[in-house]
């Protein structure tokens, strides 16, 4: 069934220039396989419509049971540059867990 | 050799809280006092002090800190590495050498100073013999701002601190030094690690990384069950207790407040990182993927299995440029249909705004209370919201279309919509934007200097 990640996952996030970045950590150990085969590059390209301009990359950190995410051309210039109340992209990380995937009805927590 | 160092973070940037390092010296034993005062855009800020004031330029807090911390430093030996100096690390040095001897230490401290950071006299003849300085992020050559460039500066590592604590320092005070330097340094003065043990460099930077950021290790700023974090008024900043195996422990000072949990530290670990394979610094590139945690106790997160490989022939270097100017206005606007008003009040002011002429790079509208930090993603706000902000930012290259703009903000609370409020603190400042321009610089480019000097 559906889940949103907050219920699966937590999340911090942070800037380097333009580029926010969103480390994603799941809860427990059997959900960190849910999220690689879910939260895609297209999932998350799809999610953050209108808010990433640029490319997005996904790294995996399995002994962390994380997925990194960078999301470029998205803090409006970054740094002192941008005029965004979030300019560093620290609220990047609960606005990912707002996104709803497909979980296996044994794993839900 | 000592079989275990205690190294305490007591900033996590220039502007953390003053108590922080105090409570870390007084709070429990600890061999080092790590403090990180330097964000990408403050060096410029600090060369605009220093042209004002010769003897300005440097992170200021840190020298009355000294003066509460360092009997305690001197009769317990604990050494203090702190990228306070900014771009006056002489001048720094020198206002804690007289506090030193205000407080009677005369004979009894010795400060080392580590420069070399600062390339900005060098710009020109860098250029004309061929380092270019490309903005790492768009590739842009650094003749597209020459004209505009207010600091620039090396990222220094970890070795030049080393050098200062083998000559005798107990306070060594950088410009430009990682972050991650501060904390590995005290490692490799201690435990002897030679210069390509790759493994344990990683993993001394890996604990910088971890506590570079204070209580965001320890209980601040943590998603994982946020309720339950016991006391944050009282948060433990980060100890990392260091073995010359490479392995650490994180931990804080017992009976303060916040905790060190896994899935914090995880947090800390993700947190502005890029590829997780290749974090690097000058003193070697670190594999996060390889980082193993597990409990060694109640607020006791033990760290093992870093890998690392060998540093890149490069240095970061951070230049920072003068960009032009910005301002952001808010007003409040109450229910009923506190979004709509809102919204009308951002059309009358586009209009008047187009009406002027005024030209600005960007222009940008945020409805904090609906939209301004997960966008579209929010969704409408509720229709009986009791109060949504409008924030309207605007930035430009003409300071006085940015001036002009600040004085259209106050007049639309009566010449706009109703039910608005919120503006007691008078027009928007306009701010000058100096901007941050990252490049890469080959090492043999820069030479750090060390120095010892005795109070």
């Amino acid at each position: 069934m559906k889940v949103q990640l907050v219920k699966l996952a937590h999340a911090r996030s942070g800037d380097k220039g333009d580029t926010a970045n969103i480390g994603l950590i799941a809860l427990s150990d059997d959900i960190y396989p849910v999220l690689v085969r879910e939260v895609t590059v297209e999932r998350v390209k799809q999610h953050f419509k209108g808010i990433c301009h640029g490319e997005i990359e996904r790294f995996e950190l399995p002994n962390l049971g994380a997925l990194n995410f960078l999301l470029h051309e998205s803090l409006g210039g970054g740094g002192t540059l941008s005029l965004m109340t979030d300019a560093q992209g620290k609220t990047f990380s609960t606005a990912l867990l707002r996104m709803e995937i497909e979980v296996p009805d044994d794993l839900i927590p | 050799m000592k079989e275990k160092i205690r190294i305490a973070a007591g900033q996590g940037f220039w502007g953390d809280l003053p108590d922080a390092p105090v409570r870390q010296v007084e709070g429990g034993p600890i061999d080092y006092l790590m403090l990180d005062y330097l964000a990408e855009v403050t060096m410029s800020i600090m060369q605009k002090q220093k042209a004002r004031d010769p003897n300005a330029g440097y992170a200021r807090d840190f020298v009355p800190l000294m003066r509460r911390i360092l009997p305690a430093c001197v009769e317990r030996g604990i050494k203090v590495t702190a990228n306070a100096g900014g771009v006056n690390v002489r001048g720094c040095a020198g206002a804690v050498i007289d506090v030193a001897r205000e407080l009677g230490l005369s004979g009894k401290v010795r400060i080392g100073i580590v420069t070399g950071d600062d390339i900005m006299p060098r710009i020109d003849e860098l250029l004309s013999r061929g380092v270019e300085l490309r903005n790492m992020d768009t590739g842009e050559p650094l003749s597209t701002v020459r004209d505009r460039i207010q600091s620039a500066n090396a990222y220094l590592g970890a070795w030049p601190i080393v050098e200062a604590l083998k000559t005798g320092a107990q306070i060594v005070i950088t410009g430009r030094a990682t972050d991650t330097g501060l904390t590995l340094a005290p490692m490799i003065h201690e435990f002897g690690w030679p210069e390509n043990d790759w493994n344990r460099l990683a993993a001394g930077t890996i604990a910088g990384h971890i506590i570079e950021c204070g209580a965001q290790a320890s209980g601040g700023n943590c998603q994982f069950e946020w309720r339950s974090i016991p006391n944050l008024a009282d948060v433990g900043f980060p100890i990392v207790e260091a073995s010359p195996d490479g392995t650490f422990v994180v931990t804080k000072h017992e009976r303060t407040g916040g905790w060190v949990v896994i899935p914090g530290i995880k947090e800390q670990l993700v947190y502005e990182m890029g590829d997780p394979r290749e974090y690097i610094t000058p003193d070697c590139v670190a594999d996060f993927t390889t980082i193993q945690l597990e409990y060694e106790g109640r607020d006791r997160v033990r760290v093992f299995g870093i890998e690392g490989r060998p540093a890149t022939e490069f240095l970061k270097v951070s230049i920072s440029y003068s960009a032009g100017f910005k301002a952001v206005g808010t007003l409040v606007y109450a229910w009923p249909d506190a979004y709509d008003k809102a919204q009308a009040a951002d059309r009358i002011l586009r209009r008047r705004l187009d009406r002027m002429g005024l030209k600005f790079d960007q222009i940008l509208t945020e409805f904090v209370g609906a939209s301004a930090t997960h966008g579209p993603l929010a969704g409408p706000p509720p229709a009986d919201a009791p109060e949504v902000q409008l924030r309207v930012g605007v930035r430009g290259q003409d300071r006085s279309a940015i001036e002009r703009f600040t004085k259209e903000i106050a007049p639309l609370i009566l010449t706009g919509p109703p039910a608005v409020t919120g503006f007691a603190g008078g027009r928007p400042k306009v701010e000058e934007i100096v901007a941050y321009w990252p490049a890469l610089i080959p090492k043999e480019e820069i030479t750090p200097s060390v120095e010892v000097l005795d109070a």
